[in-house]
Order: C-alpha cells, then sequence, then structure tokens
C-alpha cells in the first residue's frame, strides 16, 4: 500500500486562535493525509522534535498574533539543522502580504492567508510532495 | 376562532406558494422559515415571557429607558507595544469621544510571562500591550484619571494581578478602589474551551476567581469582576445558541464555585457581566442577546434563588465579529460592522467594541479606528435605533426565533448538568468539540457555496496588497527587556522576596483570600512573571485535552 502524506499540524507561540488550524487539520484528514495536531503553545523545540519523531512529510503552521516573522523562519532553520531538508513547510493566518516575500526567502513554501478554501492547500500539498 | 381563520389562510398560502416554487423555486439553505404569523408564537404570553424593561425576565432590556437616557458605552478594545505607545492611543481615543477604555495585552501578559521569558520570544507588544510590572501599568494610565474613566481589562489567567497593579495605579492617583469603575474578563473557562489563555489547572483557577468576586465585593464595590464570555466560543466557531448556552453553563459553575466558597449568591451576581458577539444575521443576533437575558433571569431567580434584581439581569459587553471581518476588499467591513452595530443595539446591549476594516490583516490604524467609532456613533445620533426600547419587540419572526433560541439553549444547559456542569464538559472536551463541529460546517458551507461571502467566495476582484497597515516595532521586545533589568536593579528585591514567600504560603493554604497578598506583591515591583511563577510552582499548568 502508498504511504500516505503526514502533517504535522502545528500552533508555534503564544496564540490561541486554533480555529484555523483545527478546521484545516479536519480537512487534510478528511482529504486521505494522515494529520497529527500539536495543540496550542508549542515552542519551536517542540515542534521539531514532534516532526522528527512523527516522521511527518510536512508541516503546517498556524499564528494569528503576528509573530510569524520570528517564529516561522527559526522552526525552518532548526528543521535543516536536523536534517530534515525535505519536508515541505506551509504556513497560515493573520499576515500582510508584504511578509509573504520574506518567509518565502526563509523556506517557508507558501502562506495560506484568511479566506483560504481548505481545497487550495490539498491541492498545494499533493503537487509538492510526491 | 380567529386562529383557525388565520390557520386556514396560512395552510392556503402555504400551497399556493409551495405550487409555485417549481417556476421560482427559493434560495437554498435558507435557516428560517418563510413565514412568521401569530401562528408561530400561538400561546405566547406578553408578561411573563417579554414584560416591562428593566424588570425580570429582561426580555426587552436590563434598563427601563435603555438608550433614551444614556447611549451604550463606546468601548474600544486598544492596545499594542509598550505601555507608552498604548497611552498615547488611550488619550487619542478619549479625546475622539470613546467613553470607556478597553485594554488588549500581549500574550506574554496574557500567559504570565514576562517579556524577557523564552516562551515570549516574538510575540511582545504583538496582540496588545506589554505589561511586565506595576511601572508599566503607571505609564500606560498616565494622565488619565482612574476616578472618572471605565476601564475594561481584557486578562484572565492573571486577573487577580492586572487588577491590583490597577488598585495600586488608581491609589498613587489618589482614587480609593471603591471610586473605580470596569471589568476584568475573569473568565478562564473559555479560555479552556475556546480562546487558550489559560495557565492554571481549573481548581485553583476557580479559587483565584472566587478570590476575586470576594475581594471586590467588600473592596471594590463597583467592579464588574467577570465578564462571562461567548464571544470567543462564537469567534471558534459555535453557532448563536451554543455561545450563550456554554457561555451561560460557564456562568452556572462560576455562581456554584462562589457559593460553594461560602458566599452568598446577591452580594457577587449583580457584578457578574457577559460579553457577546454581533455576528453577520442581523436578526438572529437581535434574537440571541433577548433569549441570554431570559435565560439568565430564569437561572438566577429559580435555580439560586438570588433575590435582588440586580442578580438577575444579564448585563452584557458586545464586540463586533472579528471573524467574519475578510481581508478580501477590506472596505466592505466597514458595511459589515455597521450591520453588526445595528443588531448590538437592537438587542440591547451595554457597551460595544466595533472591529476595524484592516483587522483580518493586522492591529488596525488610527485612521480605521476612527471609522469603527464613528460607525458606532452614526448608529447612535443619526439612525434611530436607539430611540425606542426594544424596538423588534413583538415582531412574530423575533419571538418566535428568541424562543427558539431560548429552548435550544436550555437543551444544552442540561446536557452539560448532565455531564457534571461546564467544568468537566470542558475537561472532557465536549463543548470544544461541538465548537469545532460547527466550525468546520461553517467551513464547508462556504467552500460549497451554500453560504457567500461577499469578496470572498463571490464577488472577487483582483486585488492589490493592502498598504498603511499597522505594524508593531521588532524592538519593543528588547526595549522591555531593558525595562526590567533596570527595575530589577532599583527595586527593593527584599521585600519583593518577602512578598512572594508569603504569597507562595498563602497559595498552599486554599481558605486564604489570594487578592491582599497578590496586591502586596504588585506594590514591591514584582513583576507579572515572578508573581504568576509562584502561583504556576504551587498550582502547575492546565494540559489541554487533545479534542481533533
Amino acid at each position: 500500500m502508498e504511504k500516505r502524506i503526514r502533517i504535522l499540524v502545528a500552533k508555534p507561540g503564544l496564540d490561541g486562535h486554533d480555529r484555523g488550524a483545527k478546521v484545516v487539520a479536519r480537512a487534510l484528514r478528511d482529504a486521505g493525509f494522515e494529520v497529527i495536531y500539536t495543540g496550542l503553545r508549542q515552542t519551536p523545540e517542540q515542534i521539531i522534535e514532534a516532526s522528527l519523531s512523527e516522521d511527518v512529510n510536512v508541516v503546517a503552521l498556524s499564528l494569528l498574533s503576528g509573530a510569524h516573522n520570528t517564529l516561522f523562519p527559526k522552526i525552518v532553520a532548526m528543521l535543516k539543522e536536523k536534517g530534515m531538508n525535505d519536508v515541505l513547510v506551509i504556513g497560515g493566518g493573520v499576515i500582510p502580504d508584504a511578509d509573504i516575500p520574506f518567509l518565502k526567502e526563509n523556506g517557508v513554501s507558501e502562506v495560506f492567508t484568511p479566506g483560504t478554501p481548505t481545497a487550495n492547500i490539498i491541492d498545494f500539498i499533493k503537487a509538492k510532495v510526491k | 376562532m380567529a386562529n383557525e381563520s388565520l390557520k386556514a389562510k396560512v395552510a392556503a398560502y402555504t400551497e399556493k406558494v409551495e405550487k409555485s416554487l417549481v417556476k421560482n423555486p427559493e434560495r437554498k439553505n435558507l435557516a428560517h422559515n418563510r413565514l412568521y404569523t401569530p401562528l408561530d408564537i400561538e400561546g405566547f404570553d406578553y408578561e411573563s415571557e417579554l414584560g416591562i424593561p428593566g424588570e425580570y425576565p429582561f426580555t426587552r432590556g436590563v434598563q427601563p429607558t435603555m438608550y433614551r437616557g444614556r447611549f451604550w458605552t463606546m468601548r474600544m478594545y486598544a492596545g499594542f507595544s509598550t505601555a507608552e505607545e498604548s497611552n498615547k492611543r488611550y488619550r487619542y481615543l478619549i479625546e475622539s469621544g470613546a467613553t470607556g477604555l478597553s485594554c488588549a495585552f500581549d500574550l506574554p501578559t496574557q500567559i504570565g510571562y514576562d517579556s524577557d521569558h523564552a516562551m515570549s520570544e516574538g510575540e511582545v507588544g504583538k496582540v496588545g500591550v506589554a505589561i511586565d510590572s506595576l511601572a508599566d501599568m503607571e505609564i500606560l494610565f498616565d494622565q488619565i484619571d482612574l476616578g472618572k474613566v471605565s476601564t475594561s481589562m481584557t486578562i484572565n489567567a492573571p486577573a487577580s494581578v492586572l487588577l491590583a497593579m490597577y488598585i495600586a495605579v488608581a491609589e498613587k492617583q489618589g482614587v480609593t478602589p471603591d471610586k473605580l469603575n470596569g471589568t476584568i474578563q475573569n473568565d478562564v473557562l473559555k479560555e479552556y474551551a475556546a480562546r487558550g489563555t489559560y495557565i492554571f489547572p481549573p481548581k485553583p483557577s476557580m479559587r483565584l476567581i472566587t478570590n476575586i468576586f470576594e475581594y471586590c465585593s467588600k473592596n471594590v464595590a463597583n467592579w464588574n469582576t467577570i465578564s462571562i464570555s461567548g464571544y470567543h466560543i462564537r469567534e471558534a466557531g459555535s453557532t448563536a445558541s451554543q455561545e450563550i448556552a456554554f457561555t451561560i453553563a460557564d456562568g452556572i459553575a462560576y455562581v456554584e464555585a462562589a457559593i460553594k466558597a461560602g458566599m452568598d449568591v446577591d452580594d457577587f451576581a449583580g457584578r457578574l457581566s457577559f460579553f457577546w458577539n454581533a455576528h453577520n444575521n442581523v436578526l438572529e443576533e437581535v434574537a440571541k442577546f433577548r433569549a441570554s437575558r431570559r435565560v439568565w433571569a430564569k437561572v438566577m431567580r429559580e435555580r439560586f434563588k438570588a433575590q435582588k434584581p440586580k442578580s438577575w439581569m444579564l448585563r452584557v459587553h458586545t464586540q463586533t465579529a472579528g471573524s467574519m471581518l475578510t481581508a478580501q476588499q477590506p472596505e466592505n467591513n466597514i458595511v459589515r460592522v455597521a450591520l453588526q452595530t445595528a443588531a448590538a443595539v437592537l438587542g440591547g446591549t451595554q457597551s460595544l467594541h466595533t472591529n476595524s476594516k484592516d483587522e483580518a490583516l493586522a492591529l488596525p490604524t488610527e485612521d480605521s479606528v476612527r471609522v469603527a467609532l464613528r460607525t458606532q456613533q452614526i448608529v447612535a445620533y443619526e439612525s434611530g435605533l436607539a430611540d425606542v426600547v426594544d424596538p423588534l419587540g413583538g415582531s412574530y419572526y423575533i419571538e418566535a426565533l428568541t424562543d427558539k433560541i431560548e429552548a435550544e439553549a436550555w437543551e444544552y444547559i442540561k446536557k452539560i448538568d448532565e455531564i457534571g456542569g461546564a467544568v468537566v464538559a470542558i475537561e472532557q472536551g465536549y463543548i470544544q468539540r461541538e465548537i469545532q463541529e460547527s466550525a468546520y460546517k461553517w467551513q464547508m458551507e462556504v467552500e460549497n457555496k451554500q453560504r457567500i461571502i461577499v469578496g470572498v467566495n463571490q464577488f472577487q476582484i483582483q486585488e492589490k496588497p493592502v498598504e498603511g497597515l499597522l505594524r508593531v516595532d521588532a524592538s519593543v521586545g528588547e526595549f522591555q527587556r531593558k525595562k526590567l533589568v533596570d527595575l530589577r536593579a532599583r527595586r527593593d528585591n527584599a521585600a519583593v522576596e518577602k512578598a512572594l514567600a508569603a504569597l507562595e504560603a498563602a497559595c498552599k493554604d486554599e481558605h486564604i483570600n489570594l487578592m491582599p497578598l497578590i496586591l502586596d506583591a504588585v506594590k514591591t515591583y514584582a513583576t507579572l512573571g515572578e508573581i504568576c511563577g509562584v502561583m504556576r510552582k504551587v498550582f502547575g499548568e492546565y494540559q489541554a485535552p487533545a479534542t481533533l
């Protein structure tokens, strides 16, 4: 049987807004992916640890507090340090357009902002992870 | 007999309409009936269901004349960056005609971490103002007379500490605690269920909350000691009925905890307040407000046997629905907020925050906040909506919908009672799952275009990135860290240690009210992180159940 794509949906930082993360997690699960949701307030270290132990293909970060420019690049860098170079990192939340080029330069493959249909995220993952 | 004639007429109408549907179908997924007539409120008893404004069961409002004397409090939620910056915004809001303050704190403050804690990285000053100690609080309210302004603070797990800081600042201004007006959110149950800024497990959290009830009833008598919040439950995706049901279930848990701690219900119930969301469906929201007042009045009078009419009143602050703002075509949000404002006012709110058009993208700029405040002022002064008490009362639709929402709320409350109350229902993840279910349903309806959101899934345009958004300077964290180093060097550290040790000892004895000890610690300039650190040590931290 073909191995299913494994996705960690993670909430870094102190932000408690998890409506989006949970809706996305469920939509990804309904689309046939294996989904692990971390819960709130995850440090970068905890996210790396979970990515390693769960052997995921995708890390989907959700943050609505404005700390994305600090935390997203840090998580990408730490994943690379641990040798997880082929893990696809995507992000979502209240993220101004002006910040997206910076995040992409720092290894976040795509940023999904409010109003994005979950189907777009599913299609993106299917296209990127083979 | 008149009803028989009406029944026949309505039946004939329905038959005629149903036949025409083949040719002229109605829109799909309409939530309510086509038409409401006296048949939909059969058995309606004006006196018991609506009554007189300002009297039990308060369906028509908690005040006899509602807005004919004074409008609701126009209270704009604000705060970002440092105390210095936020103080400027508060003074700007007061000069612009805001009639109350509402403080937004950053996440480290809300979760009891100082700005220099590792967990605070990237978060300092982002979603609200960073408060590390009494020194910051003094700056935050500089040149604002705490004897005159009423201040609402969105603070939950560390509510006792921020309230103590507020009392201490007031004392320095020469204002005694009995003269203070305001609200602390202090609603930890909805943090577990929907908002996420919890610290301690339920038991010590409930103790802190009842300690505040008791302390304020004796010392800060005009303070609203809690704002039992449905707002965030709705933002997390619940329906209107779930919003009021889960929140009133939380309210029941707080009342039970306070009674269990030995308080008389009438000594604290009059200071309990609520917080509703003003969502998109205007008339459903109006019915929700009315239903919520009726449910709470019954809970307090019948279940808890409160004697004072004030104890039966559901007084409410409202905020327009942040989750309904769109990042697409943000100007459209001004219209959404205006409609939501109409809903809150027709529903009879006591105070209101209106969101700004740019809040799906960032914190609002001064200009967009002004439009949001002006929206309230236009509804107040120009629309006529505020001129008559409960103007929609008696509408067949509104009354039927009010009854329906009330019935749905009772059903949920009964279910939660059976589970063992709100605390157990949250610990088991029941409330979280119900909310998630509704949130997912909503999202799927949007994606399937069963629900149209203008500019999002219909009427889209090619848009340029929005410019001129407010940005919080990344140097805020560094600025706060420096202030902390400076503070720790100049305060009397022996006094700090002594106050923290006394607090730690008191935390271990559940019969001691912690408020006086927290106030003592705050006055020594012990930091928020130090005070919460002591409580973390004794109380431990809440571990959320997995509910996905």
